[in-house]
């Protein structure tokens, strides 16, 4: 009896079983040296601003599960990571004895609770119209920033506290400050992760191929959008409130559509659709705009970040990350 | 002196016209956006910039070549009219078959380089452009004053709306415009030159813009960053409308500027955002826009 059994079960282990299997070790190792990678970083380079590039990471991540899994393209994200900051900074700055990670959670809600409003409102419109919806949403909420007595107007938020996290590790050092926002990375990243190899992830993938056929096969396209919607602002607003924390302050840069437009271009550049895509393009794009701050070219970050839009649009649509990974399709498998 | 609803006639009657002028724009605005999303089926993100271009082609066309105003009002939505034909065949073209999200982020791209390269030479704080002589000056009314110039821009925006939808509902090549938007294939296969068709359908609409740069020149300072604020608005009056209707743009532009108006005579704070606050009403009631066609 039992013979058969492993006969059976060795059985089904099929030869695309196993090839999975294998895929699955490669990417597990692939991760962990990612993680690693991860870890040391810190030794090697700067680390505010490794952060910076996390934090600008995981932004793009979130806005690129919009984009990229749903094909919904929200012109607004900026409106989240400001709220995140500003919530974050207005309660770290008022309240001393709260902890960062409090501060960064009750930022990140108010950015799920915005998300909720605004998802429940763009999503009645499709495509481009979603765009403009969004993108118009965001401009109000940049309107209210401007006016808002907490938010200090046109000067923002200085000097927040980083204070001690869980109220006795000390973020006043970068090094301790850079473990906490790589940390929140991995749990951003993971969510997403999660979320996009998940059953859920399938649909809303159906949904992005072919809306009609999701409604047709009985799916309640509209929930599943609006879920993707506060899931993506949610880990937007937790970006900009992790960003608050480690630059010690917020500004209305964060809500203006530029950044909407920023965040837009690292998931293009690094590749629309692909976990890391995002994460590349956004260490390319903080790179670019680090460099060029010091070089002579410094007054033409706008023009050059535009000839990189352009550029992509017309011949790289696939990114950075999706020609790789064609390119590994074409000659591994 | 008199009163309208709790404040002075001319006060009321004043901000009402401010907010038509600006209706105006958006009308204008929101009507080449209109224009070329019928056949295209993009969003001009570039369109603001080109409203930009139109006002600076007509300060610099002053300031170095001795161009005065009534010229510009000719030249500069032709030379930019011809300068949008170029990116159409040379770039829009070439991803026309993608989605057309592609064309929206193209057009993006487009705004910044044009906007961060005029920063570069003019700075943000922007030029004054003197309004033309014949246009000094202004008409008593008795309950208010009606500058000349303001009067004018109100007029001119009707004259080129109705010219418009004159040549786009009445004239044989408007016919060709709207078949091409409900069936370009079939078009095509009648011997229009439908890229042709869309090469010029983005000229005409970004004149559009363009036309609406000359007008503000005098009114606003001529500065890189004056449409990409403007043009946040305009999306908004065109989810409120709808890019369905000629006349829905128009009219949804002309009320959006009134209504801005009242709200700066009533409650000055809402000003700038009580056109989404609009939107968001809409969204929640009419999700297809007032004169929206899409289910």
């Amino acid at each position: 009896m039992s013979a058969t059994q492993t006969q059976t079960q060795t059985q089904t282990l099929t030869p695309s079983m196993k090839r999975q299997r294998r895929a699955d070790m490669r990417r597990n190792v692939f991760y962990l040296v990612l993680i690693g990678i991860g870890l040391v970083a810190p030794f090697v380079a700067y680390p505010v601003f490794l952060m910076k590039v996390l934090c600008f990471a995981l932004f793009a991540c979130a806005f690129n599960l919009l984009l990229g899994y749903v094909g919904l393209l929200s012109f607004g994200h900026a409106a989240f990571l400001a709220t995140g900051g500003y919530v974050t900074g207005y309660l770290l700055a008022s309240h001393p004895a709260l902890t960062p990670e409090l501060g960064i959670i009750a930022g990140t809600l108010v950015a799920v609770a915005l998300g909720a409003v605004f998802g429940a409102l763009s999503i009645r419109r499709q495509g481009i119209y979603f765009a403009m919806v969004t993108l118009a949403l965001a401009q109000l909420v940049f309107f209210v920033y401007v006016q808002s007595p907490f938010t200090g107007g046109e000067d923002g938020l200085h000097g927040v506290p980083r204070g001690d996290l869980f109220g006795f590790i000390s973020l006043r050092s970068n090094l301790a400050m850079y473990y906490f926002v790589f940390a929140i990375f991995l749990i951003g990243f993971a969510i997403i992760q999660r979320a996009v190899h998940s059953p859920y992830g399938q649909v809303l993938k159906a949904i992005r191929e072919n809306e009609p056929r999701a409604v047709s096969l009985g799916y309640n396209v509209d929930a599943y959008k609006w879920v993707a919607f506060v899931l993506s602002a949610g880990l937007a607003g937790l970006a900009g409130s992790t960003k608050t924390v480690v630059f010690q302050l917020a500004s209305l840069t964060d809500a203006h559509w530029h950044m909407s437009g920023e965040v837009i271009l690292m998931t293009l550049l690094g590749g629309v659709g692909t976990l890391f895509g995002p994460v590349v393009g956004a260490g390319i794009v903080v790179s670019l705009q680090h460099l060029l701050a010091q070089s002579p070219l410094g007054n033409w970050v706008g023009p050059i970040l535009g000839i990189i839009f352009v550029v992509c649009v017309l011949s790289f649509r696939s990114g950075i990350v999706g020609e790789i990974l064609k390119s590994y399709r074409k000659n591994f498998k | 002196m008199t009163m309208i609803f709790g404040v002075p006639a001319a006060v009321f009657l004043g901000q009402l016209l401010l907010g038509l002028i600006n209706g105006a724009f958006y009308a204008l605005l929101s009507l080449g956006l209109a224009v070329i999303f019928g056949l295209l089926k993009i969003v001009n993100f570039a369109h603001g910039a080109m409203y930009m271009l139109g006002a600076f082609a007509t300060l610099l066309g002053m300031r170095y070549l001795g161009i005065n105003y009534w010229a510009a009002l000719l030249l500069a939505p032709l030379v930019v009219g011809l300068f949008g034909m170029l990116l159409e065949r040379f770039m829009l073209r070439r991803i026309a078959h993608l989605d057309h999200l592609y064309g929206l982020l193209l057009t993006f791209g487009l705004a910044l380089i044009f906007e961060g390269s005029l920063v570069n030479f003019f700075g943000v704080s922007g030029a004054r452009y003197p309004t033309p002589e014949l246009l000094q000056g202004g008409f008593q009314l008795g309950f208010m004053f009606l500058p000349k110039y303001r009067a004018f821009v109100l007029a001119a925006a009707i004259v080129v709306c109705v010219f418009t939808w004159f040549m786009i509902e009445r004239t044989r090549l408007g016919a060709y415009l709207r078949a091409g938007t409900e069936n370009p294939a079939l078009m095509q296969a009648f011997g229009v030159n439908v890229p042709l068709l869309i090469t010029l359908t983005y000229g005409f609409g970004v004149a559009l813009a363009a036309f609406a740069g000359v007008l503000a020149a005098p009114l606003y300072p001529v500065s890189p960053n004056m449409g990409s604020n403007l043009l946040i608005v305009v999306f908004a009056v065109v989810v409120i409308g709808g890019m369905g209707s000629i006349l829905g743009a128009v009219i949804t532009g002309l009320a959006m500027g009134l209504i801005e108006g009242l709200t700066k005579v009533y409650y000055p704070e809402a000003a700038n955002t009580v056109i989404f606050l609009v939107m968001i009403l809409v969204l929640l009631l009419r999700p297809a826009g007032l004169f929206g066609k899409e289910a």
